[in-house]
């Protein structure tokens, strides 16, 4: 029935398939008789079955009608106007859907393929201890550049693993409120630290023409943040003031003199070499005082004054405390107190 | 030879119509057998009373549940995973570690989508995390294994909640930090035991150290968690 037609045909299938024929019929019939609009003419694969069983009558009325009703057989091939718009609007919205799909899959393939990221995560355990330990070794070379390694696995799980010690540190500090903002809070700055640091950082060697890429950058910063996740870990739980700045000094210094050493060897000049590590020095040391008196300030408010409703004018989130959570928090700081004094 | 060119050109200047045209048969041979399944498959199951499907979406769920508490066969979690599971795991946690709102007004809010943030974003993380690593487990499946596992966590949740009810001193602290630890150590273990298999063996721990963070924080929020009488 579909070979009678002297036009191209791309039909395989016993229904008719969709055919060029139909588009060729359509559009040269301007006036569609909207009196027969078929309720389920649209995407639906139930018109399947319709049209197979209108297929078949209009088949058995050709047979018996003969040869005046092959023009209007040829015309409606399918089926009439009912089924004309179906198979018109089903083709359409065939080729709409095929179109976005296209475009979709080209951009996803694009922009959120992250076997892009993938060779930044080529690593294996030994490697990463390996690099841990080294991130606390300041170097002795300065006048060769060292090798940095380009990874983003390390850095990654740092910097989440600093995200949980400060949650942990909020909770030691007696927040039992708005748990949302802390978590956000803690998210947002030691992500934005690394990125925005890095990104600060890479910016100033552009200036100072220092050899050193974004990746290179976001590594070295990434496993510097080793010695911060330590020294919190510690003094997250024994708040003792001067073990904080002990470490502070030995720790936070070993990190940042070794990152500091990198961008030496990779640098020339004296002022160059100056204005990047003393700024990388600065914020990376400041970070870490930051990190430590953000969280823990009103542990040490309630500490000297045993107040109350003491609260400090340095917090950026608003921690209403409540009398009875105060009373509780300030009964068990104060055994915290004893005992550590007592030692 | 300007014939032959002059033939060429027809030809050649048709190639960029013929591209649209060729996909259309294409996939129009593809699509149709299947869709003649389902007509077949979405008629008998459209038409079942809702609480077939309901019924049969919480055997599997249940099921599942069974697999996670005994970690012994690694496949059917991942064959056919499904994220309802995860979903009311999540939920249920979500609102049980919220229950000190009574008093104070700006908790439940937070509380909740704190959990559900942390829950959601993680397994994301750790799932790209594994992908990245070269993983052959995919995206949802592994949202799916991470999602299930968290059934430890919850039960502890209850257990914890039920302690509290009865007293709230040290000993209670130690009984939760109990089951607490021992509910974290299980959901890590039966984690690791889906998706490290799809890992190659040398790098085993740098995909169950991020589980194992993960687990951590949700158990410390856990064993943090104290009601507001």
């Amino acid at each position: 029935m579909s070979a009678s037609e002297g036009t191209k045909n791309t039909n395989t299938e016993p229904w008719g398939g969709f055919d060029d024929n139909i588009i060729i019929q359509g559009s040269g019939s301007a006036v569609i008789d909207m009196e027969n609009m078929d309720d389920t003419s649209g995407s639906s694969f139930e018109d399947m079955g319709e049209m197979h069983q209108r297929m078949k009558e209009e088949e058995e009325v050709a047979e018996e009608d003969g040869g005046e009703e092959e023009d209007g057989g040829e015309d409606g091939e399918f089926l009439g106007m009912k089924g004309l718009k179906g198979q018109l609007g089903r083709q359409v919205a065939d080729e709409v859907w095929q179109a976005g799909k296209r475009q979709a899959s080209k951009a996803f393939n694009l922009y959120a393929n992250i076997d892009i990221l993938r060779p930044y995560f080529d690593v294996e355990p030994v490697q990463v201890r390996n690099r841990l330990i080294e991130s606390m070794v300041p170097l002795r070379m300065i006048n060769f550049p060292q090798k940095i390694a380009g990874e983003l696995y390390g850095p990654m799980m740092l910097v989440f693993t600093l995200v949980a010690i400060l949650l942990h540190g909020m909770k030691t500090s007696g927040t039992v409120i708005r748990e949302g903002t802390l978590m956000g809070t803690a998210i947002g700055t030691c992500f934005g630290y690394w990125l925005g640091t890095s990104s600060f950082i890479y910016f100033l060697a552009y200036l100072c023409s220092a050899q050193i890429t974004m990746l290179q950058m976001l590594s070295l910063l990434g496993y510097g943040l080793f010695g911060h996740c330590v020294v919190l870990f510690v003094t997250y739980n024994v708040h003792f003031h001067s073990l904080f700045y002990i470490l502070w000094l030995v720790i936070g210094g070993l990190s940042t003199l070794r990152m500091v050493a990198v961008l030496i060897s990779r640098t020339v000049g004296q002022t160059p070499r100056l204005l990047l590590c003393g700024t990388l020095a600065a914020l990376h040391m400041l970070f870490l005082l930051y990190l430590h008196f953000a969280y823990h300030r009103i542990v040490e408010g309630i500490l000297d004054t045993l107040e109350g409703a003491n609260v400090p004018p340095i917090q950026r989130v608003a921690r209403d405390l409540p009398n009875v959570a105060s009373a509780v928090m300030n009964a068990t700081v104060k055994s915290v107190a004893v005992l550590v004094h007592s030692q | 030879m300007a014939e032959v060119e002059e033939l060429n050109k027809p030809l050649f200047a048709g190639l960029s119509d013929v591209s649209i045209a060729e996909d259309i048969p294409v996939e129009g041979d593809i699509t149709v057998p299947l869709s003649s399944h389902g007509v077949d498959d979405e008629v008998s199951t459209l038409d079942e009373p809702v609480k077939d499907t309901i019924l049969r979406d919480l055997r599997a769920v249940g099921q599942k549940f069974v697999h996670v508490m005994y970690p012994k066969e690694s496949s059917a979690l991942l064959r056919d995973w499904d994220l309802w599971g995860p979903l009311l795991l999540c939920v249920s946690l979500a609102l049980m570690l919220q229950g000190s709102a009574a008093d104070n007004q700006n908790d439940s809010g937070p509380q909740f989508a704190e959990v559900f943030v942390i829950i959601w974003f993680g397994s994301i993380i750790i799932t790209l995390n594994s992908k990245l690593l070269g993983g052959t487990i995919s995206f949802f499946q592994s949202l799916c294994v991470l999602g299930y596992c968290i059934l430890p966590l919850t039960v502890a949740m209850l257990v914890c909640r039920l302690v509290l009810l009865g007293s709230a001193g040290s000993v209670s602290f130690i009984i939760r930090l109990v089951v607490v630890t021992a509910s974290f150590c299980w959901s890590t273990f039966a984690s690791t035991a889906f998706l490290a298999d799809s890992q190659p063996p040398n790098r085993k721990a740098l995909v169950v150290y991020p589980v194992f963070l993960f687990y951590f924080v949700i158990g410390w929020m856990i064993l943090t968690f104290s009601p507001s009488h």
